[in-house]
């Protein structure tokens, strides 16, 4: 019994760290210029694709793995460059519509750069399993927890110890304030997205070895992230780490204890429920219109 | 009076372009691709008046077309129901499933409505894909012919003539709804949900009864869909179908009808053009998408209307 439901919440929460990557890409970039990035799943699979096939073709490891990150980063910066920046102040659906477009673009790119075949990266520390209290646990899910944990970290000294960290901030809250104090609010635009991307590829390199990776795998792992985004409350990172957290742990039990086949169902389920009592998500800001 | 001839000279354009279209159609195929086009643009019209006219998005439209597509489906071959009141009841439904569900949803706004409803979409999609007993599952379910009164809908062309009234009639419909007191509460909707509340207008009555119209467009068009495809599959509730009906309406122009029309024909007819650069076709309609939204963010009909009026000396 207890065993079982160890196996769920292992699985559960090493899902969940990476929809909380995701997640935190799309609040990133949401603070920095209130754009909701659809391509952000695509970050993910270009992360994975891009490493799984360097590997294959015989590059070391750790090569493959800055490549990977370096080239998300370029597709992220070039997105917000090219497709957001040119349309600054257009709707919120024709911005939704351009990141769509975006991923879109990105993925049949994939499709002709690789191809559409499963990809896949060995573990990075073997696959002999750990037992704990009798249920097991692959060292690739360590990896993820940590990595994960490392980046939030990371994300948490850049955003309140580093003096451009605290730029990208002071931008999220008053973008105008921001640049009158001379802060260059296009560069923190541009960093957002390289951040994001960045994010997003850490996350779909260290999943890649147990989920394996296509050109289409980012299309539900960015809804994920989207949602995990959403449940926490826009714009909020320690949101967007534990709605990934929740939108994890959830599939996994559901999955375990209904159905497997209801497992994507029961995440939006939830987020619907959420949304129907606190429509700015669990930590929001309760929100009050300037008229 | 202005706008009603406006309106109505809009109507006999529409109506002379479907007659006279077939002149060119050297097979059945063009009637085919002619009937899907008709088919997203009921669609497309019925989603504009609430994304263009209320400024609610929707990210789960084809999850009530596919409904409507499967309402008809279930209830003409397991229960032996008349076509037509399949077609009615399945609209009856999703109507009142859109009304349960708008109320609450619709008090959300921006990103969050789009969560909301993109979580809908996918709920149905993937209760389609799972409840194989009585859906068929991922390999799809058959239908019959449509058949009324001992007569039987059936092939390209008579599809044709029926989708094209069908669209006349829906056109003429959402025209008539955008200038009645409903259309101008939605765009004082549209316009400031606050300004509107204070002079009156009871704005989420309006949200929610927009959304259910939008949804029982979809669910009538799922229906006819099914039947004169013959065969149906759950992706046609697919996330990438709601994306593809909301780009069809805001890349012809939001809040106008002929706009979101123009949109749905382009973008069906796109990937048979593409078909034959098949290996780029994700990315060029993705190219596509991205610069005409960049280049004339109010969609392709009001921006081509804005460059007349300009070269027009300002009249």
């Amino acid at each position: 019994m207890f065993a079982a439901f160890l196996q769920y919440l292992f699985s559960g929460l090493t899902s969940g760290a990476i929809y909380a990557l995701a997640g935190l890409g799309f609040a990133i970039i949401y603070n920095a210029s209130h754009v909701i990035n659809f391509a952000q799943g695509e970050f993910i699979m270009i992360g994975g694709m891009a490493t799984a096939t360097m590997v294959a073709a015989g590059t070391p490891v750790p090569v493959a793995i800055a490549l990977a990150m370096a080239a998300s980063m370029l597709v992220g910066v070039a997105l917000e460059k090219f497709a957001i920046e040119p349309a600054r102040n257009a709707d919120v659906v024709t911005i939704i519509i351009i990141t769509i477009g975006a991923s879109i673009f990105l993925r049949g790119g994939a499709q002709l750069l690789w191809d559409k075949e499963f990809h896949a990266l060995p573990a990075f520390s073997g696959e002999t399993p750990i037992g704990i209290l009798g249920a097991t646990l692959m060292p690739q899910s360590l990896w993820v927890f940590g990595v994960a944990g490392l980046a939030i970290v990371v994300l948490w000294w850049f955003f309140n110890r580093t003096l451009f960290g605290k730029a990208m901030l002071a931008t999220s809250h008053n973008r105008l304030a921001a640049q009158l104090v001379g802060i260059g609010v296009k560069k923190v635009l541009l960093a957002s997205f390289a951040l994001s991307a960045l994010l997003g590829a850490v996350g779909g390199i260290v999943v890649t070895p147990i989920t394996f990776t296509n050109y289409e795998a980012g299309i539900m792992l960015g809804l994920k992230g989207f949602s995990a985004a959403v449940l926490g409350g826009l714009g909020n990172g320690t949101g967007a780490i534990v709605g990934g957290l929740i939108v994890g742990i959830a599939e996994a039990l559901a999955s375990g204890y209904l159905s497997s086949a209801y497992k994507d169902a029961i995440a939006f389920l939830i987020i619907l429920f959420v949304l129907f009592f606190m429509p700015s998500g669990l930590f929001g800001k309760r929100g009050t219109d300037r008229v | 009076m202005n706008i009603y001839t406006a309106r109505t000279g809009g109507l006999a354009i529409l109506a002379t372009i479907i007659a006279v279209a077939p002149l060119g159609f050297s097979n059945t195929y063009f009637y085919d691709v002619g009937v899907n086009a008709m088919f997203n643009a009921i669609v497309c019209v019925g989603l504009n008046l609430l994304i263009g006219y209320a400024g609610q998005i929707s990210l789960g439209h084809a999850g009530f077309f596919a409904l409507g597509a499967y309402g008809s489906g279930i209830l003409t071959t397991v229960y032996g129901f008349p076509p037509i009141g399949a077609l009615v009841l399945s609209a009856a439904v999703v109507g009142l499933l859109a009304f349960a569900v708008g109320r609450p949803i619709l008090k959300l706004k921006g990103h969050y409505l789009a969560m909301a409803t993109l979580g809908i979409g996918i709920i149905i999609h993937i209760v389609l894909k799972t409840e194989a007993k009585i859906t068929g599952g991922p390999d799809g379910m058959s239908l019959d012919n449509f058949k009324m009164l001992g007569f039987a809908i059936k092939g390209d062309v008579m599809w044709y003539w029926v989708a094209g009234i069908a669209l006349v009639g829906s056109v003429w419909l959402a025209l008539n709804l955008i200038d009645s007191p409903v259309g101008r509460a939605l765009r004082a909707v549209h316009g400031s949900e606050v300004g509107a509340e204070v002079v009156g207008v009871d704005t989420s009555r309006y949200k929610v009864l927009v959304f259910v119209v939008s949804a029982v467009f979809a669910s009538v068009v799922g229906s006819l869909f099914a039947h004169k495809n013959g065969f149906i599959t759950p992706d046609i509730g697919s996330f990438f179908h709601s994306v593809e009906l909301v780009t069809m309406v805001v890349l012809g122009g939001m809040a106008s009808t002929f706009g979101a029309l123009i949109g749905a024909v382009i973008l069906t007819l796109l990937p048979q053009v593409l078909a034959a650069v098949e290996q780029y076709e994700a990315m060029i309609l993705g190219a596509i998408m991205m610069g005409t939204m960049i280049f004339m963010p109010k969609g392709l009909l009001p921006s081509l209307v804005a460059v007349l009026r300009r070269r027009g000396g300002g009249r």
